[in-house]
């Protein structure tokens, strides 16, 4: 850390002590997260106190806004109490199981993940390998990335819905929609990283450009794939969650979100978004894993 | 060139014709797909700037016409996909709709909230980046936060902001912090040892460093962040407005009139927000090249 002519690359590494830094930055948070709440919900609690009996101590705010039925901010052990109660209080097939709307999200997550991994791949083969595709679909893959599928999103579910395509379907175009371009894009970028020199060795070898791509184009692509493929999968997860907005009180964390906004559930929210925070760490972490398998696979490097 | 007027003049008839005659529409739509094709080959061939724009122009077009042939063509309900023409008409007949949506997402809710979103994230890397500690500690969760979805929290804002534009431009805030605070930091760290040496050997402070080297140096992620956020921002806009708001904005036009079916306005308002997503990332792009035009991916082969 202290080697000034470290590569600059490696300056903020996440391993070496980096635990207690991070845990530092987490119970600060959670400090400033117990205030905030005592102060947002305290003009409520205050409300609720006053009526009962006029003199009432800091000690029975705190606690009060600490335990409100519908806070403006619930407390951090508010979240948990509910995320465990939803998780494990209740059989997963129930539709009252956080779960369960977490299972129907990851599943079209990873639908629509599949779909963009093989649409991106192919267009980045296409337009690597031939030079009209270059020249006309680059810019409009880029461009297609100016139109907020995300908030039009809504709107291609019901469609689609109004035709008889319902449940899985939709949410995985949309998902696929925003996971396709970083893999393109990476995908691209890492076709075209061999060098001119181990190229002109393949052609020496009188490769075809088939053994060329097997041998040299795709191994080398692998270290900016994955990158990518942690972008493009976390980008699936909010497909799938934006895409179940308009589906109503059905499945899935997207529809629990617009329940519990329906009917003032904060706590209810809350649990679904740190469930669905916990679900992207968990796709991110997979990818991640598959990188180590892949790179393990290879010799120690990608 | 002779490919391209052979395409427009082959488009144009089978678009005519489309009513006509479908056989003789579909002879000379294939012939128009097939002289663009050609037309497109001819162009890619040829490296001067006003071939690298037609290509890709010509591609659009071809989508456009495709589009048009298909859904006319098939008799595709208008429901599932109207024709670009009708699309087109309907942007023209509720311009004043459009141009109100377009001022209460866009000027109220995003500008402030990319404003304030980019701004904080910018200070807080600056004021960050003298403590390693902090940005060890920081910077993992800053890019497990840009994992999380966080148009998710657009019902909590709506319930703690209210329904106009302040609950959008919170959402905004929050979208478009962190990005901007993790480019930021990553671009402070992106100036090289050496030229950190010099700066030391010529007795320069913390404050010159960075107002001279590493702001500079910097730049490039910065405007990264930028371009980013110039999208997040009207997709979290536009996504807050399906959880509440007043009867105006992007989002509660697409909503509203998908329910009584006027798909022609929902699809004008993607337009809408198409055109304005492209301008936004245009003008930060040109931006962008005039203030880092030393940087090795704008230089001339």
């Amino acid at each position: 850390m202290t080697d000034a002519a470290a590569p600059a690359v490696r300056r903020v590494p996440a391993r070496d002590g980096a635990a207690l830094p991070i845990l530092t930055v987490l119970a600060a948070l959670l400090l400033v997260w117990y205030a905030a709440s005592v102060w947002l919900n305290a003009p409520q609690v205050q409300e609720r106190l006053e009526r009962a009996s006029p003199d009432w101590s800091v000690s029975d705010l705190v606690a009060g806004a600490w335990a409100m039925d519908r806070p403006v901010l619930p407390a951090p052990h508010q979240i948990a109490v509910e995320l465990y109660d939803s998780v494990v209080g209740r059989p997963v097939t129930s539709k009252r199981s956080l779960a369960f709307h977490a299972g129907v999200t990851l599943s079209a997550t990873l639908a629509g993940f599949a779909l963009g991994l093989a649409t991106g791949v192919a267009l980045a083969v296409g337009i690597v390998h031939v030079r009209v595709l270059d020249r006309s679909l680059m810019p409009w893959i880029i461009a297609s990335q100016t139109i907020p599928i995300l908030a039009i999103a809504p709107m291609i579910v019901v469609v689609l819905g109004n035709l008889g395509f319902t449940g899985l379907l939709p949410k995985a175009i949309i998902s696929a929609y925003l996971s396709f371009f970083p893999i393109a894009i990476g995908m691209v970028k890492g076709l075209r990283s061999p060098d001119p020199i181990q190229l002109d060795l393949m052609r020496t070898y009188s490769a075809t450009p088939a053994q060329t791509f097997a041998k040299l184009r795709w191994p080398s692509s692998m270290a900016f794939l994955f990158p990518s493929l942690k972008v493009a999968i976390a980008l699936a997860l909010v497909g799938a969650i934006v895409a179940e907005l308009p589906t109503g009180a059905q499945a899935g964390l997207g529809a629990r979100l617009l329940a519990g906004s329906y009917y003032g559930q904060t706590i209810q929210i809350w649990a679904a978004l740190f469930m669905s925070a916990f679900l992207a760490m968990l796709a991110v972490g997979a990818v991640g894993l598959a990188e180590r398998g892949l790179t393990r696979i290879r010799g120690g490097r990608l | 060139m002779r490919w391209a007027f052979a395409t427009l003049i082959a488009g144009a008839a089978a678009l005519a014709l489309l009513d006509l005659n479908k056989l003789a529409a579909l002879v000379a739509g294939l012939g128009a797909v097939a002289a663009c094709g050609a037309a497109m080959a001819a162009l890619a061939r040829d490296d001067r700037w006003p071939a690298r724009i037609a290509v890709p122009l010509l591609f659009g077009v071809l989508l456009l016409w495709l589009w048009e042939m298909v859904t006319v063509g098939f008799g595709v309900p208008r429901i599932l996909l109207p024709p670009p023409s009708m699309i087109a008409a309907a942007f023209g007949s509720h311009l004043p709709t459009l141009a109100a949506d377009f001022h209460q997402t866009v000027i109220r809710s995003v500008i402030p909230g990319y404003a304030i979103g980019c701004g904080a994230g910018f200070l807080t890397a600056l004021a960050i980046d003298r403590s390693p500690f902090l940005q060890r500690g920081l910077l993992p969760l800053g890019s497990l936060v840009s994992a999380m979805p966080i148009v998710g929290i657009a019902p909590i804002m709506v319930m703690w902001f209210g329904f106009d534009w302040q609950s959008k431009a919170a959402v905004i805030v929050v979208m478009t912090f962190f990005p901007m605070l993790v480019n930021t930091l990553a671009g402070l760290r992106a100036a090289g040892a050496m030229e950190l040496d010099l700066m030391r050997s010529y007795a320069a402070g913390y404050g010159q460093t960075l107002m001279k080297l590493r702001l500079p140096a910097a730049l490039p992620f910065v405007f990264n962040a930028l371009k980013l956020n110039s999208t997040l921002a009207l997709i979290g806009a536009i996504v807050a407005e399906f959880f509440g708001t007043p009867i105006v904005g992007m989002g509660f036009r697409i909503s509203t009139e998908v329910a009584r079916m006027n798909v022609d306005v929902v699809w004008a308002t993607i337009a809408v927000a198409a055109l304005v997503g492209s301008a936004s990332y245009g003008i930060i792009s040109v931006i962008e090249r005039g203030a880092t035009f030393w940087h090795p991916s704008f230089r001339q082969q």
